[in-house]
């Protein structure tokens, strides 16, 4: 065999996996979306999705989301700016990245005892003055619950990024008289931004589709895109219905990450 | 160096105790022969009978251990291949399309690849359960070995294979006596990401799982629904250590490969 058919050979099996896992589940979920409970034509799906019930809770989702990312972003980027300046930095950045390699749902789930009426949060809150609530269950919960999961994505771009910040930038702008925050407003974070989208792009997407944790610690009060889709298919078993929220959501995605542009590319050089 | 500010150190210390918190709870009330997750009474191992003695579970966690191996093992050869056809293309186009194409099951969030899956196994008449579940997994997984091995393949030099082929190797032999050793340590690092992958997911096993077949994600969150039982702290506790030991053999590997591949560690 020449050297051309072997290169093309490779071509075959990633080709059939890319046919199959890639390009099929999409087509198939678009048509899907246009078939009502009896599997006939219709377009009442995409007419339901403009309805106030779905367009209110599209816009919870996107709110959430954006909270997540926000939270997210304000305690990540300090986190990954001080674990810059540690000595041992790969270890201290190994240790925060340990807790994503423990089960999800175990961390969402060590969150029903810690949250609970009698758990380690109330406890605290009652040491401090503030008296025992209500946690569990609740809007802040599925906010903090989140964070807590979604932290080593923020953290990582942007350390990635603040590692490849020529140290010389800094120590320039410092000699030139500018002050520690102004060289941070006006060197280090716009240097850094692509990590910063990165980061928020990896926040963003996944926690507009959470629907475990909102099932677990959230009690179902906070109703997101997630939730909707996992309920259509595997609760009510309106796929149709299902499928064209899922829809809806690929397309708002891909909007997303073409407004923020590549973030991903630039946060990993 | 400079120096870390003392607030900058509490800032990071407190953050840390965030982390850490959950899971320091979870395996300690494992102890707790209370029965919840408050009010430690007195220390008992009797949710770690209960967990080695439950059948069921024991049969599951072999099941997803079976999965995690079989889909990675699959997942990997499947990227390698992969990495390869990408490499090879020469028209810059068709290779970023390609690129571009195996990123979609990396940001799709796995709601969305769980239902549609779930749409292709029914279409395609693939009964619900171990089949489908794996070939989820491989499915997944495929894309995250792409990416690690690409970069690999990409840093190798040209002259490598072309003094290889001077010196007579036919295609196979450059693969197999070149190409592959070059890439060995993106290979195993590209089929850890794969086992994690398989190991972590919850959502996509979750619409593809059937009725009579689980794993262990999809199992603690049916326990999880109906409240708190500590033999999931004792679980949890056993799958801590077990993934630290992954963790340290993957940390070791890649300290051999000189780069912590995937998990954010500089080039």
């Amino acid at each position: 065999m020449t050297e051309r058919a072997w290169r093309n050979w490779y071509l075959i099996p990633y080709g059939i996996w890319l046919v199959l896992f890639v390009v099929a589940p999409i087509v198939f979920l678009v048509y899907e979306s246009f078939l009502d409970l009896d599997g006939h034509w219709t377009v009442a799906n995409y007419e339901n999705v403009l309805t106030p019930i779905y367009l209110k809770m599209m816009a919870y989702s996107f709110w959430y989301a954006f909270l997540i990312t926000l939270v997210s972003l304000l305690i990540g980027y300090p986190t990954a700016y001080w674990l810059t300046k540690t000595r041992h930095k790969q270890l201290w950045l190994l240790l925060l990245i340990l807790p994503m390699w423990v089960n999800l749902l175990l961390k969402v789930y060590a969150f029903l005892g810690l949250l609970g009426t009698y758990g380690l949060a109330n406890a605290l809150l009652q040491t401090l003055g503030i008296g025992a609530r209500q946690l569990l269950f609740t809007d802040f919960s599925f906010v903090f619950v989140s964070v807590y999961i979604f932290i080593p994505f923020m953290v990582l771009p942007i350390f990635n990024a603040l590692e490849e910040l020529p140290p010389s930038l800094v120590d320039a702008a410092r000699d030139l008289g500018a002050s520690a925050w102004t060289t941070f407003r006006r060197v280090v974070f716009p240097l850094t931004l692509g990590g910063v989208k990165a980061g928020c792009q990896a926040v963003f997407i996944p926690s507009l589709s959470l629907f475990m944790i909102t099932r677990l610690v959230a009690g179902n009060r906070v109703i997101t895109l997630g939730t909707a889709i996992e309920q259509h298919f595997l609760v009510t078993q309106n796929w149709g219905m299902g499928a064209t929220i899922a829809v809806v959501l690929m397309i708002a995605m891909a909007v997303i990450v073409g407004l923020t542009g590549s973030g991903r590319k630039e946060g990993s050089r | 160096m400079k120096r870390t500010h003392w607030w900058g150190r509490v800032y990071l210390l407190a953050v840390f105790a965030v982390m850490y918190t959950p899971i320091v709870y979870l395996m300690y009330y494992s102890f707790n022969s209370g029965g919840t997750m408050h009010d430690f009474q007195s220390f008992t191992f009797k949710w770690y009978r209960d967990v080695l003695s439950d059948d069921r579970l024991l049969i599951i966690v072999l099941n997803t251990i079976v999965i995690a191996l079989l889909s990675a093992a699959v997942a990997t050869i499947l990227g390698v291949i992969g990495a390869l056809a990408i490499y090879y293309v020469k028209r810059q186009r068709t290779k970023n399309a390609l690129l571009a194409l195996n990123n979609v099951l990396i940001v799709s969030p796995d709601v969305i690849i769980g239902a549609s899956f779930l749409l292709l196994f029914t279409i395609a008449g693939i009964k619900l359960g171990f089949t489908s579940v794996l070939l989820s997994h491989i499915a997944f997984s495929v894309p995250i070995v792409v990416l690690m091995v690409l970069p690999k393949l990409e840093e190798m030099s040209p002259t490598l294979i072309d003094a290889a082929r001077d010196l007579g190797a036919g295609p196979w032999q450059v693969l197999s006596g070149v190409v592959l050793p070059f890439l060995a340590p993106s290979i195993w690092a590209g089929f850890f990401m794969a086992l994690t992958y398989s190991l972590d997911d919850f959502a996509v096993t979750f619409f593809v799982t059937g009725n009579g077949f689980s794993t262990l994600s999809v199992e603690i969150y049916s326990r999880a629904r109906q409240g708190i039982s500590l033999s999931i702290n004792a679980l949890s506790t056993l799958l801590f250590l077990f993934t630290m030991l992954l963790v340290i053999g993957y940390y070791v590997l890649s300290q051999k490969g000189g780069r912590m591949y995937g998990i954010g560690g500089r080039k």
